[in-house]
């Protein structure tokens, strides 16, 4: 006697059971769920990002001046390295959609390949990542703090084919170094419980006899004009602004404090990349271990690389998100 | 095996072969699209710096019109190029690399009107929000003055 119902007249109907919502597997439903959600995450950084800049429109970082670096080279070249981390991101995309591709054919030798290739690709983006980080946080130019937290830049007008432009200078160039710069508290020359965080490479007072010293340089306010450019102070109010409102002097920047200009800038900078950076960082954890998987012939033997895609799906999408991280940053 | 690519891009006026020469079409285009932005973002052409409209001004109807052309009246014109590329890139990644265009309709519906909808709420609210501190910091009679 039946004691289980073995049939309960479902069978072959739409409800039966057996049937993919979507026409999709469950793993691939359950990837297109997450990266949903994690679309909606970073959109909701990135808008928060343009909240911050709207609030402060009339005087954000111009991204072409803050970005200006390549590896082994001297020189101002905005937007080239970026770009490069942009193609190199594109293109390990691609060699990911040839893997799922190969995948598809059952081509064990040319899925490996691929995976290879993508694994190389994120491990240079995330190098590169690491680079313009550590470009951003040791500042080139140097700036002035006010009470108020604006950022005071200097450099000075000089006539290049013909047409005057402003030149940024170094407070390194300019400063004069004072003997009387206090020394830095530490534990072993002062109150033994207390820490003080390393003093700035100059005090006001030295910007400024540097300033006073140097007729030909000026201020650059945060503040963008009609032109779309920083606002130049006359040499005047350069003077009055450093020994009036100058409070401190940065170099770089970090979460408090940034050089370039309104430290939101900043703080928005090392939260969004970073917080892409880990993704693609877990994005080549997961590629190097499906890597193995497809190299020890695990959907070899199963009989299906969907694994390969899923992963590559996820892959996508970090760079999908770079895109737009990509336009908001350092474009528009 | 029972993988079908759609080999169509651009509404079928480019026709792929196979779904690999598909993914190095796809490639190259979006790499001129990257070009073009990075040239663009490093000339910065002057016409392309100041907006083409300015808001008009008047009764129901002008604000109705700023809202309805506001990218043409409140954004340059470069930044608008900037977006519509990426919108486009964004296109063609999900579309061929993520093989949305071989999905079903309800899945492509379920994932992208939602991501989309969701997306232009926030942004809207947020820079809505952005815009409005920025007038009260800035108007003539803002209580917070530059501080410098």
């Amino acid at each position: 006697m039946d004691t289980t119902v073995a049939n309960t007249g479902t069978e072959g109907k739409t409800w039966g059971g057996g049937n993919r919502p979507m026409g999709s597997s469950y793993g691939k439903l359950m990837m297109w769920f997450f990266i949903v959600s994690d679309a909606l995450t970073f959109s909701g950084f990135l808008a928060a990002y343009g909240f911050s800049r709207f609030k402060f429109i009339g005087e954000w970082p111009i991204a072409d001046e803050v970005f200006t670096h390549v590896p082994f080279f001297h020189g101002n070249y905005p937007m080239i390295y970026v770009a490069f981390m942009t193609f190199i991101l594109i293109m390990s995309s691609v060699t990911m959609v040839l893997a799922v591709d190969a995948g598809h054919h059952m081509n064990k030798a040319k899925v490996t390949l691929y995976m290879f290739l993508t694994i190389i690709g994120g491990a240079i983006f995330v190098g590169s990542q690491a680079w313009e980080w550590a470009t951003f946080i040791q500042g080139d130019y140097g700036a002035v703090q006010t009470k108020g937290g604006n950022i005071l830049q200097f450099g000075e007008y000089v006539t290049v084919d013909g047409e005057e432009k402003f030149k940024r200078i170094s407070i390194d160039d300019f400063a004069v170094t004072e003997a009387s710069a206090r020394t830095e508290h530490e534990r072993k020359n002062g109150l033994w419980f207390v820490d003080e965080a390393p003093l700035p490479d100059y005090t006001v007072s030295e910007i400024y006899s540097g300033l006073a010293a140097n007729s030909n340089i000026l201020v650059r306010s945060q503040l963008i004009n009609e032109e779309g450019e920083k606002t130049v102070l006359s040499r005047e109010e350069s003077l009055k602004q450093i020994k009036e409102n100058g409070k401190l002097v940065v170099k770089g920047a970090n979460l408090v404090v940034n050089e370039y200009g309104t430290s939101l800038f900043a703080d928005f900078f090392f939260f969004i990349t970073g917080f892409h950076g880990f993704h693609v960082f877990s994005g080549v954890v997961i590629n190097i271990i499906i890597f193995f998987n497809v190299v020890l012939g695990s959907y070899e033997r199963r009989g299906s690389y969907e694994m390969v895609e899923k992963v590559g799906l996820y892959w996508h999408f970090v760079d999908l998100v770079w895109v737009f991280v990509f336009t908001f940053f350092y474009l528009v | 095996m029972a993988h079908e690519h759609k080999l169509e891009i651009f509404r079928g006026l480019l026709k792929f072969k196979s779904n690999t020469q598909k993914i190095w079409g796809v490639l190259i285009f979006l790499t001129i699209v990257t070009a073009i932005e990075v040239v663009l973002g490093i000339y910065k052409p002057d016409i392309l710096m100041h907006t083409w409209l300015s808001p008009f001004e008047g009764g129901f109807f002008a604000t109705l019109g700023n809202i309805i052309l506001s990218p043409f009246i409140y954004m340059k014109p470069l930044n608008l190029i900037f977006i519509l590329l990426t919108i486009v890139k964004a296109y063609y990644i999900t579309w061929d690399f993520m093989h949305m265009r071989d999905e079903k309709p309800s899945l492509r519906r379920a994932v992208v009107w939602t991501g989309v909808f969701l997306i232009c709420y926030l942004i809207f609210i947020l820079l809505q929000e952005g815009g409005y501190v920025f007038e009260v910091y800035n108007t003539k009679d803002a209580l917070i003055k530059r501080d410098f």
